[in-house]
């Protein structure tokens, strides 16, 4: 009984964190990109325009619920759910830092960790086409389709990516389990180098990870399947209000729990000078890493113009699988020799 | 704690065979016959599991495994021979796709 | 409580399979397929099969299901309409046939009804999975590789417009 409250506890802990982050992360992306491009993004509602968030989420709910003529009503209210949950069920499994001891009871500082933990993070990237392809076709518009069938190719494509570069990474921890990864780059080489993944032995996994990454997140320069230029919004055209707000959510979310993946599998995750000896100050360097990650990709935006579509296919297929396959055989063979 | 008997199992698994086999006979859109054929699979997935659960033993598991690499296989192909049939035709009814040549 | 959750999952299930066949829209039909998935797995799980149960909704949900889905709205095809009946009467010969597959199924299933699933088995963990692909069954695991670059290569050329 005490576990379930526990996790319960943790459960709502995580979700409140991660959704006023993500409230902040788009108000931060608005305002690292007006500061990339000399002017000064938000700044009319609070102190710095930090209420922007908030003004956001009311504007969002009280406006009106546009709804196109389509033969599938249902489909079209279920795709944004289908695309926020699966972003949202991914923190369930990231492990933001060690164990503390609180009330004398240790305490994990995750909400669980299961064998198949990175399987399962897969299987969610793989449901979460569903609600971009739903929402393309339950619109009823053109360039909702367009949207939705670039998204599907896109995804497929760089899901496989995305799942080989991590297999180098699966060789070196010996484990699925992430809090296991984690516990694999703990320490250092020759006193210096920390034992994170990106540096040995699998900096190539750790740039193609990334490339596909953002690809997943359909972020620029992948972004097609919203590119407005041709497709005015892509799959979320046709959606307003509440709607719209849970795509916008969803891909906020799946950005930030990819930068932590990354974190996580090359990063070392909590690991970092002294966090053996205080935990909480390994959740810090865990919010560090991850948050350099989300700068990242927003510096990305600002500066990097969109792949055109067939640009995007064969960059997929002919660049980043083959390389794919190159690391893992590499992993193979270092994981023989050292 | 009680136990799930395996013929629970078992008999799911027998519906949603017979789902299957009535899908495969019933439709004649060719992408419908084969979510028909997908469901077969699975229900016979789920004996295998069924017993490799009951017989603890991993065979079973190993050849579900086995089956799913087959399904992803049979649904490239069937797919796309499904996205010629539909260049060809401007159909994807099996009935009318009879003759051997245009 | 493994109970209850077993007849959710094997109804839901079933329900869908149904409406796999019931519905008229190819799309409505893949999504309904994809409830079937998601019930299995369930059922997976609640068998202590958990890396199939993951691998179940990575290959089939995640890969085989979206190709389904992008090749219907590819070919943005609707909903098919209903077809003449051209011999009725085997309308009525469907019945009996249907009740003797019900008894064969039931007579095979009574086989088994003494026999509870140990509770709390779980052999299907991945380390073991990976150990006997690896060893026992070396050959047909590699077998498989050749098999999808078989089925690579076939869906390339069939699907690539002639006349290049």
């Amino acid at each position: 009984m005490g576990l379930i409250v526990e996790a319960a506890i943790k459960i709502v802990i995580v979700f409140g964190i991660v959704l006023t982050f993500l409230a902040y992360l788009a108000l931060f992306e608005r305002k690292i990109l007006g500061w990339i491009q000399l002017r000064y993004g938000p700044n009319r509602v609070g102190p710095w325009g930090l209420l922007q968030p908030l003004a956001d989420l009311l504007k969002f709910l009280f406006k009106e619920d546009v709804r196109p003529n389509t033969p599938n009503p249902v489909l079209f209210t279920v795709a944004p759910i289908l695309a926020l949950v699966p972003a949202l069920m991914t923190y369930a499994v990231i492990p933001f830092g060690d164990r503390i001891v609180l009330f004398g009871r240790e305490i994990t500082l995750y909400i669980t960790s299961v064998n198949v933990g990175l399987l399962y993070l897969f299987a969610l990237s793989g449901l979460g086409v569903y609600g971009i392809v739903l929402a393309g076709w339950a619109s009823n518009s053109k360039y909702s389709l367009l949207g939705g069938l670039r998204s599907a190719a896109q995804m497929i494509s760089y899901e496989l990516t995305l799942t080989l570069s991590v297999v180098g990474v699966l060789i070196q921890a010996g484990s699925l389990d992430l809090v296991e990864i984690v516990r694999a780059q703990s320490g250092t080489y020759w006193g210096i180098i920390p034992r994170w993944h990106v540096f040995w032995y699998q900096p190539l996994g750790f740039l193609l990870f990334f490339i596909a990454a953002i690809a997943e997140t359909n972020r620029v320069p992948f972004d097609l399947p919203e590119a407005e230029t041709e497709l005015v919004a892509g799959y979320h055209t046709e959606y307003s209000a509440t709607k719209f707000a849970m795509f916008y959510v969803a891909e906020y979310a799946n950005i930030l729990a990819v930068s932590a993946l990354a974190t996580t599998l090359f990063l070392g995750g909590w690991n970092g000078p002294g966090a053996a000896r205080a935990p909480l100050l390994g959740v810090v360097y865990f919010a560090a890493k991850t948050a350099v990650f989300l700068f990242i990709y927003i510096w990305l935006r600002a500066t990097l113009p969109r792949f055109r579509y067939d640009q995007l296919m064969r960059f997929g297929w002919k660049v980043l699988v083959p390389l794919a396959f190159a690391n893992v055989v590499f992993s193979s063979a270092m994981a023989l020799v050292v | 704690m009680t136990t799930i008997p395996i013929s629970w199992y078992l008999a799911v698994a027998a519906v949603l065979f017979t789902i299957g086999t009535v899908t495969v006979f019933v439709k004649r859109n060719a992408i419908v016959m084969l979510l028909g054929i997908e469901l077969m699979l699975n229900a016979a997935n789920l004996t295998l599991v069924t017993f490799s659960s009951y017989f603890r033993e991993l065979a079973g598991q190993i050849m579900v495994f086995f089956v799913m690499v087959v399904a992803a296989a049979e649904a490239a192909v069937g797919l796309a021979i499904v996205v010629l049939l539909f260049r060809h035709r401007e159909t994807l009814n099996v009935d009318e796709a009879q003759l051997l040549k245009l | 409580m493994e109970r209850a959750l077993f007849l959710i999952f094997a109804l839901t299930a079933i329900v869908a399979a149904f409406n796999v066949v019931l519905r008229r829209h190819p799309l409505q039909s893949a999504l309904a397929l994809l409830v079937v998935l998601g019930a299995l797995t369930g059922l997976y799980i609640l068998l202590g099969a958990y890396f199939l149960a993951v691998i179940q909704v990575v290959i089939y949900a995640g890969a085989i299901l979206v190709l389904f889905l992008f090749v219907i709205m590819l070919l943005n095809l609707r909903a098919e309409e209903a077809r003449l009946e051209r011999r009725p009467l085997l309308r009525w010969l469907a019945i009996p046939f249907a009740a003797l597959l019900g008894v064969e199924i039931i007579s095979l299933v009574r086989l088994f009804e003494e026999n509870p699933i140990p509770s709390g088995t779980s052999v299907g963990v991945t380390e073991s999975i990976g150990r006997e692909l690896f060893t026992t069954y070396l050959l047909p695991f590699e077998l498989t590789s050749i098999l999808i670059l078989i089925a690579l290569l076939g869906a390339v050329v069939l699907a690539r417009r002639e006349g290049r």
